[in-house]
């Protein structure tokens, strides 16, 4: 049985995050839990605390890549087989998570779990701009790595221990994580497969996107996306860099 | 150029140099930048003794109106200067974000540890 950490981002997640640990305690009592406070302003970590699981706490925000790469490294250093990304605003269902796992077992490093694929659900409204950009990541994402994804911002994701190795170091920090994450993984050559998942409205907190932002961001992100990935120097700057932490434990 | 305007000049440049000298003595300003500036201000320096040097440039490579040569060299400066900015301010960030992860990891062994002082007061 390979030991399996879960990692829950959370920035002022007081409202949902009781639930979904209560959940997560009592359907899959099997995986450690760690709950990244990022920078949280509200009762966030301490209610995580008052569940039991593992707490780690970011003394002010870095944004969700800088909160999973804590939850990676923590795996890591833990000496965890695997990890599964979940969020802390009850979107994901907890007895989805093993379904997450099994292409692990069977070679897969990366599986995303697609609200958009074949058996996958989504239960909440998705809005037009969102859903247009969502297309046109999708399509982008294909040219880039020459793999289809249907679901290339999807939180709810699995990582094998060679891939959590790679992300403790890599693993992008600006706002749309997920999708350069997706094309950093393929780049680099590992094994990235997505399930069919089904996922549920939130059950407290915004959605964290503001039109006009959302709009930036995605431009932004489509210049990272197109450079940096693009880039072979780049590419090898990250290996040297995950050499260097190999090496010497962080230090330049 | 007239001669009151020259000595201006002059005076300008000297303090700029002066300027920097304080700072670099006080430690204030780190070595890497303390040499850029350092040409910074001897440039100024030469281009206020010399002021012909200026039109002789210009003519060089055919700009009519030397002042505007000047700008020219001043704005490539600055931008260079702000990109170099912005590049070393993504490596500080770069580093203050892995200090947080860092600092993250270990209080939550801290913690783990010593379980009786982690709640409530340990922050």
């Amino acid at each position: 049985m390979p030991r399996t950490l879960i990692v829950i981002p959370a920035y002022n997640e007081e409202q949902s995050l009781p639930a979904v640990l209560k959940e997560l305690a009592e359907q899959t009592p099997e995986y450690d839990v760690l709950v990244v406070s990022d920078g949280s302003a509200d009762r966030t970590s301490e209610l995580a605390r008052e569940a039991g699981v593992h707490v780690a706490e970011l003394p002010f925000n870095l944004g969700i890549g800088g909160a999973l790469r804590t939850g990676f490294t923590f795996a890591v250093r833990g000496g965890y087989d695997q990890a599964v990304q979940f969020d802390a605003d009850g979107q994901h269902d907890p007895l989805a998570v093993a379904k997450l796992l099994a292409p692990l077992a069977d070679g897969a490093d990366m599986v995303i779990g697609s609200r958009f694929a074949q058996g996958g659900a989504v239960t909440y409204e998705v809005s037009g701009i969102r859903r247009r950009a969502m297309k046109l990541l999708q399509r982008l994402v294909r040219r880039l790595v020459g793999q289809d994804f249907t679901d290339t911002s999807s939180g709810f994701r699995a990582f094998s221990r060679p891939m959590l190795d790679f992300f403790a170091v890599t693993y992008p920090v600006e706002y749309m994580d997920s999708v350069e994450a997706l094309v950093l993984a393929c780049n680099a050559g590992f094994h990235v497969t997505e399930v069919p998942v089904n996922m549920r409205g939130r059950t407290g907190g915004a959605p964290s996107n503001r039109r006009l932002r959302l709009v930036y961001y995605y431009v932004r992100l489509l210049v990272v996306l197109v450079v940096s990935t693009t880039s072979r120097r780049e590419q090898a700057r990250r290996h040297e860099l995950r050499h260097t932490v190999d090496d010497t434990g962080g230090n330049e | 150029m007239s001669a009151a305007a020259h000595v201006l000049v002059i005076v300008l440049a000297a303090a700029v140099i002066a300027f920097i000298v304080v700072l670099v003595r006080s430690r204030r300003l780190r070595a890497k930048y303390s040499v850029l500036w350092f040409s910074i201000g001897l440039g100024l320096a030469v281009l206020a003794i010399f002021p012909d040097l200026l039109v002789w440039v210009s003519d060089r490579f055919g700009i009519d109106y030397p002042p505007a040569t000047f700008m020219l060299l001043a704005l490539s400066f600055l931008l260079v200067l702000v990109l170099h900015f912005s590049w070393e301010l993504s490596r500080l960030e770069d580093r203050t974000r892995t200090l947080a992860e860092e600092y993250a990891l270990l209080r939550l062994q801290l913690e783990e540890r010593l379980p009786e002082t982690s709640d409530g007061d340990a922050a």
